[in-house]
């Protein structure tokens, strides 16, 4: 089968290859790239758990030929932290609120939550729950990840349970990286 | 300040939200190195007689090492399930016929990964068709068999050789009968099956796969391949979830590893989603009829549940589940009479095994629906005759008509508590505005008051504590976590007990060399059994170090204590540090605790929901929840369990079903058509804590992981019926669908005008 050279900015990193037409993006990063974060849970565009971004825009990887993303950028859930010591806003909001159980939906849940903070930096709790509405998450029944994702925005938790909302990480979320709150709102 | 009890953020989280968890597909281990790729060509259809299998083509295919069929594995055909009946023996590879959409015919390996499916697309197999088996009660009437040697499609039954007590409701001013489909499910853990298996030199066969038990797994990949389970060492990496579908193996493990020995190659195995819909375990799947009679007071004096399960096409753990839902049949209500039987079939649809709840959600749904009808017909408040039949507080431990024995529960301060915390008088008021304005949303109310059974597979477990001498600590379990948190709850109970911080402390799991017996993660077990191990065997090593210690520091054992990791005499700056005890000689417990029975835990849940009388649509607002399960370790994730449960619940009464065709073509077999709810379909939960202990272990714990399914499937199911109860409505069977709200208005309209 003939090939196609493609050149892609992976978290901040030049990587290029020979790869086929048919190739997805989610191989691409997984295979080729050997960044393993990014989960396939699906194979008709609903679970999202390949939620990457390209060129800053969220995209669900299985749906995205490689090839489509030739001389584009692409930042995964690796490319967020330096080091699992110090976790990305969104991330360690993840963490202190239990948005994350089993762990496969997450990085394609963080990467959609990343994107919806960019979109809308300080959403409310339904628009949160619309705006992931394309992410699935057989573990935590959503609870946890809209709290993690009004806490990664400087707001309270679900108004239900203030008892026990946490209030959000320290480290503030401008600069980050795949992160700019407020830009093009 | 103790640990224990308090909101500890997890260890796992840092990696997996980072660089991600390692799960079997994503294993980079060296041995794996040139892996083959496994794809297998799956029956399009349910059941068919397979009249011819052309694989030449598609072994000339570029990358194709392998073309394999059922002729070519040397294997018996292996009954999946002990309990099941003989002769319902699943192929590896279907030779003859197929009994299931989905059932592997060729196995195709390759070089690379997309070479599979290409070759798999020229294999060419001929059917030759044969009725399907889809309808529980045509299976039962067994006119179309499908294993025709078994000569029968019932696999199991429950008490089918007693006839029921035709006086059963005699004392009964009212009986009301109804037949109940709880749907069938499926688990879909969000990551997919997946194996990977290489053979050493030493003639072992090393199994990497996705499951909840590597014990189990191993013991049973090793059965069907006909070797000693020492030859089989089965390593569990990241579990992406597993909600009961994942319990120990799959023949597809075994056939992985049959296949790597075949080839002289590793090969690695992970499927799709839509092969995962199909052929993954599905889960509920009963058809019930249930009997519930009583006085106009509200007395619930007699219930019976006659119940038809379906098994699949080849019976495995589903068989047995129908024995929990006997068990739990009266639930939380004192009745003096009752009666349950069970049948088990096979069809042809895929095979049944557990789903949160496993048994236990089919017998509450069903008698909570039935407590609901009895209110109904007798124009009583369901709550009000929930608490009337509660078993009261001061009877526990209580034997129950179906055969368990309680060890604790306050059934009725927690339907009270609920119903309070959600405002249930002024939601009623509320409801009559509604009904009186002949408002289009309309407003429903639905109380469940569970309990289930939470250990009660296997009540033992190992677990292991060692010191090392760099001040670091290992613990081994036989519990299997996939998303539960063992390695924060684990560490907390065993620094806990040596004064250790988390952070030195590593927890060790599913990896059949390094810990050979285990139960695994499933019935909601692990910290009542392998939770209460670890601090049990952390416990004796605090033990073993001060009769070490009493030697060295020239002190009486009774005079020492162990803290931050040391052990100190009492009173005095003598002492050593639990390292430095482990320079010296090795420091390490094995340990086991056995339960000697399952636990129970409880509650109660309040659902508030609208729905749109118009459309059909039931949303829902609110569910008030009390799950009790002893004391919290870690209310973090005690929470996310309940939350987790509740969605699944909701999920149940609302949305979800595997469908078949009446041809046994599978209609829900992607996320596109199964309807696995996202954020937007659920509201945030409301908690509430109850605390009620078991005397079965020194913690006082019971299990969390399935109570929420539990408790929120009726109380939706009951909200949703509720809404539109007024209007004649008085049983919609899940999922209530808009278009089955919808029907079940205007049907009670028709009948009424």
């Amino acid at each position: 089968m003939s090939t196609v050279k493609i050149e892609m900015t992976v978290n901040g990193e030049a990587t290029s290859a020979d790869v086929e037409g048919r190739l997805l993006l989610a191989h691409y990063l997984r295979d080729v790239v050997g960044l393993k974060a990014t989960n396939i849970g699906c194979d008709t565009t609903s679970c999202g758990a390949c939620t990457v971004l390209l060129d800053g825009e969220s995209v669900k990887s299985c749906t995205v030929l490689a090839v489509q993303a030739d001389q584009q950028s692409v930042t995964t859930m690796e490319g967020l932290s330096p080091d699992p010591e110090h976790l990305h806003p969104v991330a360690a909001a993840f963490r202190a609120e239990h948005g994350l159980q089993c762990g496969f939906c997450t990085p394609g849940m963080v990467m959609a939550a990343v994107s919806l903070l960019e979109q809308n930096p300080t959403p409310t709790e339904r628009e949160v729950r619309e705006g992931l509405e394309g992410n699935l998450c057989r573990c935590t029944g959503y609870h946890n990840i809209v709290r993690a994702v009004l806490a990664a925005s400087g707001q309270s938790g679900d108004k239900v349970h203030e008892d026990e909302t946490e209030h959000a990480p320290a480290g503030g979320l401008a600069g980050a990286p795949g992160f700019s709150a407020g830009s093009d709102a | 300040m103790s640990i224990m009890g308090t909101r500890v953020v997890r260890n796992e989280d840092p990696v997996f939200l980072s660089r991600g968890a390692t799960y079997t597909d994503d294993l980079t281990d060296d041995r794996l190195t040139g892996a083959l790729h496994l794809t297998l060509v799956r029956s399009p259809l349910a059941h068919a007689r397979i009249t011819s299998v052309d694989v030449e083509e598609a072994r000339s295919a570029p990358g194709v090492v392998a073309v394999v069929t059922g002729g070519d594995i040397d294997l018996e055909p292996p009954l999946l399930f002990p309990m099941a009946a003989k002769g319902m023996v699943r192929p590896w590879l279907a030779t003859e016929k197929v009994r299931f959409v989905g059932e592997p015919v060729v196995a195709v390996l390759t070089e690379q990964a997309y070479q599979g499916q290409d070759a798999a697309d020229l294999v060419e197999i001929d059917y030759d068709p044969l009725p399907a088996v889809v309808d529980l009660r045509a299976a039962a009437s067994d006119e179309v068999l499908v294993f025709e040697d078994v000569g029968t499609n019932t696999t199991n039954g429950f008490g089918l050789d007693e006839e029921f007590d035709e006086h059963l409701f005699d004392d009964c001013e009212v009986v009301v009968t109804r037949e109940i489909v709880n749907q069938r499910l499926a688990a879909c853990a969000l990551e997919t099956r997946a194996a990977s298996a290489v053979w050493g030199e030493d003639g072992r066969v090393t199994l990497w796969c996705s499951t909840q038990n590597a014990q189990n797994a191993r013991d049973e990949v090793a059965g069907w391949l006909g070797v000693d389970a020492e030859q089989v060492h089965v390593i569990a990496p990241d579990v992406g979830g597993g909600f009961g579908a994942k319990i120990g193996a799959d023949p597809e493990f075994a056939l992985v590893c049959w296949l790597a020995k075949h080839t002289s190659r590793p090969v690695r195995w992970n499927e799709s989603r839509s092969e995962n819909m199909t052929g993954m375990l599905h889960g509920r799947a009963q058809l019930q009829t249930v009997t519930i009679g009583g006085n106009r007071d509200g007395d619930v004096l007699a219930y019976r549940i006659d119940v038809l399960a379906d098994a699949g096409a080849y019976p495995r753990l589903g068989v047995v589940l129908p024995m929990f839902t006997r068990m739990m049949a009266p639930g939380v209500y004192d009745i003096p009479k009752v009666e349950s039987r069970a049948r088990v079939v096979a069809t042809t649809t895929t095979s049944t095994g557990a789903y949160r709840g496993a048994g236990r959600p089919e017998a509450t749904a069903a008698i909570e629906r039935a407590m609901d009808l009895f209110a109904a017909e007798i124009g009583k408040d369901p709550a009000e005759v929930r608490r009337r039949n509660l078993v009261a507080a001061d009877k526990f431990p209580f034997t129950t008509k179906g055969g368990a024995v309680y060890d604790s529960g306050e059934y009725v301060r927690a339907l009270d508590q609920v119903l309070e915390a959600g405002g249930y008088a002024e939601l009623r008021a509320e409801q009559a505005r509604r009904r009186e304005r002949g408002d289009p949303v309309q407003l429903g109310l639905g109380v469940s008051v569970f309990v289930e059974i939470t250990g009660g597979g296997a009540f033992s477990e190992d677990a292991a504590v060692e010191v090392h001498p760099d001040g670091t600590v290992t613990v081994l379990t036989g519990t299997s976590p996939h998303g539960q948190g063992h390695a924060t709850a684990w560490a907390m109970l065993a620094s806990e007990q040596l004064g250790i911080p988390m952070e030195k402390i590593t927890v060790k799991h599913g990896d059949t060399d390094l810990i050979p017996r285990g139960g695994g993660t499933m019935g909601s077990r692990s910290l009542q059994t392998g939770g209460v191990a670890v601090y049990q065997a952390a416990g004796e090593l605090v033990e073993l170090a001060k009769q070490r210690a009493a030697d060295i520091l020239e002190a009486d054992v009774d005079d020492l204590v162990v803290a931050d990791g040391a052990v100190q005499v009492r009173g005095t700056d003598s002492g050593i540090t639990l390292a430095q005890l482990a320079e010296r000689e090795q420091l390490k417990v094995d340990s086991n605790f056995d339960s000697g029975a399952p636990s129970f835990p409880f509650g109660a849940h309040l659902a508030v929901v609208e729905v749109d009388i118009e459309s059909g649509k039931a949303v829902v607002d609110r569910i008030v929840t009390i799950d009790d399960a002893g004391p919290v370790l870690n209310p973090l994730l005690a929470h996310g369990q309940r939350h987790g449960g509740i969605a699944q619940g909701i999920a149940q009464a609302l949305l979800e079903e595997v469908v078949y065709d009446a041809d046994g073509n599978p209609l829900t077999a992607t996320f596109a058509d199964y309807a696995f709810p996202s954020a937007a379909e659920l509201p945030s939960f409301e908690l509430i804590e109850m605390e009620t202990p078991t005397h079965l272990n020194s913690l006082g714990v019971k299990g969390i992981g399935e109570a929420g399914t539990i408790g929120a499937t009726p109380a939706v199911q009951s909200a949703v019926v509720d809404a539109v109860s007024h209007l004649g409505v008085r049983h919609i069977d899940m999922p209530t669908s808009p278009l089955r709200v919808w029907e079940a208005i205007n049907a009670a309209a028709g009948s009424t005008e």
